[in-house]
C-alpha cells in the first residue's frame, strides 16, 4: 500500500472544488477488450422487441457478477476479471485509497448501455434527465463513483453529461430534472479506457445516443468504511502560514490549493457561489482534519465572535 | 388553435437583467424536442434579452429568507424565471 501513487493535494483540492477527476485512456486496451468480451455481442435492433427486454438479455448474459451491496470491494470481482484488474491498476487503487480510504466497500455497480435510435421503435430516443444519484445525502462524507468507458465515445454517441461543482448541493435525485442545460456542463467524449472519478453528489445524466453504435459505460459505487481523512499524499500538502490577499490584487496569484478551491464554475449564482466556497472549505477541513483551515478569509470572518466583555 | 412554448431561465441573481446560468425549453407545438444536454450555450444572455426576443414572463421565483441554522445549505437553483410564447397553429 505504501507504494501506491496517492492523489496529490492539488488533485484532492480539484476534487473538492469540482467533484470529479478525469483520467483519459489510462486503462490498457487489453483490459478494455477483455471487458467488452465479458459483455458479449449486443444483438442488432429487433423490430417489435421492447428495449427493456434487449437490455435485460444483455445484463443476464454479461460475465459480470451479481454482488450483494456491502461486500468488501477487495472481494467483489473474481481475480483476473477485467474489473478486478482495472481496480488494481496503481493509478486506480491509489485514487480509491486517497478518496475513500482503506478497506472500501462495494455499494453497487451497473452496466449502462445507451442504444442508437434504431432500438427505440415506438418510443423516444432522448437523453436522461439530469439528477443526483441515490437520495438526499446530508453527510460531509461522500461515496466515490467510478465511471469506466471501455470504448471510444464520440459526441454523436452522447456520453455521460455532468456539471462540475454541483456535488455539494443537497437535492433529491431527479427533482432537478427541469434543468435541461447548465453552463459549464461537460460531455464525456473520450478515448477507450477513460475513467471518471465522481463525488457521489455530482449532477449528471446519460446523453442521447444519435449515432449508429451502442454506447457502454460501467459504473461502480464505492463507500468508505474507515476514514476518508488524510488519505492522500500528505507530502504534497503545504502548511498554510497566512491568508492570501483578497479582492484588491495587483495581479494574478500563483497556483495553490486556495486558488483551486476559490475558482468558481460558470453556472455559479453570484450570491450562492460564495456559499459554494464556504462549503468547499468545510469539505477541505474534513479531508485534511484541519478545523482552522480557511481560504480567502470566508470562514475566519464568519467565525469571528469577539467577546462582549 | 394556439400552443404554448415555455422557456425557463435560471439567472445569476434575482435581477432580470443578470446573466443566464441554466435554461430549459419545452415546446408544446411538437415541432422541436428540446432535451437535457442539447445546448452548451444559453439561448439568451439575460432574462431581459429573452423579453426583447418576444418571450412573455409569467412567473418568477420568490426571494426567500434563509432558515436559521441552514444558511449554508445549497440545493436547487434560486433565480428561476418562466417565459412563454403562444404559437398559432393550424387546427
Amino acid at each position: 500500500m505504501r507504494d501506491l501513487p496517492l492523489l496529490s493535494a492539488e488533485q484532492m483540492a480539484s476534487f473538492v472544488a469540482r467533484g470529479f477527476l478525469r483520467f483519459d485512456g489510462v486503462v490498457p486496451n487489453e483490459i478494455n477488450q477483455q471487458f467488452m468480451g465479458a459483455i458479449g455481442e449486443i444483438a442488432p435492433a429487433i423490430p417489435g422487441q421492447k428495449l427493456r427486454r434487449t437490455y435485460g438479455e444483455i445484463l443476464a448474459r454479461a460475465d459480470i457478477p451479481q454482488v450483494a451491496a456491502g461486500t468488501p470491494l477487495s472481494g467483489t470481482y473474481p481475480q483476473g476479471s477485467a474489473i478486478e484488474r482495472l481496480l488494481n491498476l496503481p493509478l486506480v487503487a491509489g485514487a480509491i485509497r486517497s478518496l475513500v480510504g482503506e478497506a472500501p466497500v462495494f455499494d453497487h455497480h451497473f452496466l449502462h448501455v445507451t442504444f442508437p435510435p434504431a432500438y427505440h421503435e415506438g418510443g423516444e430516443s432522448v437523453s436522461q434527465h439530469t439528477h443526483q444519484d441515490s437520495t438526499i445525502d446530508p453527510r460531509q462524507a461522500f461515496d466515490l463513483q467510478i465511471m469506466y468507458y471501455p470504448h471510444k465515445v464520440t459526441r454523436p454517441m452522447g456520453g455521460t453529461r455532468f456539471v462540475p461543482g454541483t456535488h455539494l448541493r443537497k437535492v433529491s435525485e431527479v427533482a432537478l430534472g427541469r434543468y435541461q442545460n447548465i453552463r459549464g456542463q461537460q460531455h464525456m467524449v473520450c478515448e477507450a479506457g477513460t475513467l471518471l472519478f465522481l463525488h457521489s453528489g455530482i449532477w449528471h445524466g446519460g446523453g442521447v445516443n444519435l449515432s449508429d453504435e451502442t454506447r457502454t459505460m460501467f459504473k461502480v459505487r464505492i463507500n468508505p468504511s474507515k476514514t476518508q481523512v488524510r488519505q492522500f499524499d500528505l507530502e504534497t500538502l503545504k502548511p498554510q502560514t497566512e491568508q492570501r490577499p483578497i479582492f484588491y490584487l495587483k495581479g494574478p496569484l500563483p497556483p495553490s490549493v486556495e486558488q483551486t478551491l476559490m475558482t468558481p464554475e460558470p453556472w455559479f449564482e453570484q450570491d450562492t457561489g460564495r456559499l459554494e466556497f464556504v462549503n468547499r472549505i468545510q469539505l477541505w477541513r474534513y479531508l485534511t482534519d484541519d478545523p482552522t483551515y480557511d481560504a480567502d478569509y470566508w470562514m475566519t470572518r464568519l467565525e469571528n465572535s469577539p467577546s462582549m466583555a | 388553435m394556439q400552443r404554448q412554448k415555455v422557456l425557463v431561465l435560471y439567472l445569476a441573481n434575482s435581477a432580470l437583467d443578470s446573466p443566464v446560468v441554466a435554461w430549459a425549453v419545452y415546446d408544446g407545438t411538437g415541432e422541436t424536442r428540446p432535451m437535457a444536454g442539447d445546448q452548451d450555450e444559453p439561448p439568451y444572455a439575460t432574462g431581459v434579452a429573452a423579453l426583447k426576443a418576444g418571450w412573455r414572463l409569467f412567473q418568477a421565483a420568490q426571494i426567500l429568507p434563509h432558515n436559521r441554522g441552514q444558511e449554508f445549505e445549497l440545493s436547487y437553483l434560486k433565480y428561476e424565471f418562466f417565459f412563454e410564447q403562444l404559437v398559432e397553429m393550424d387546427a
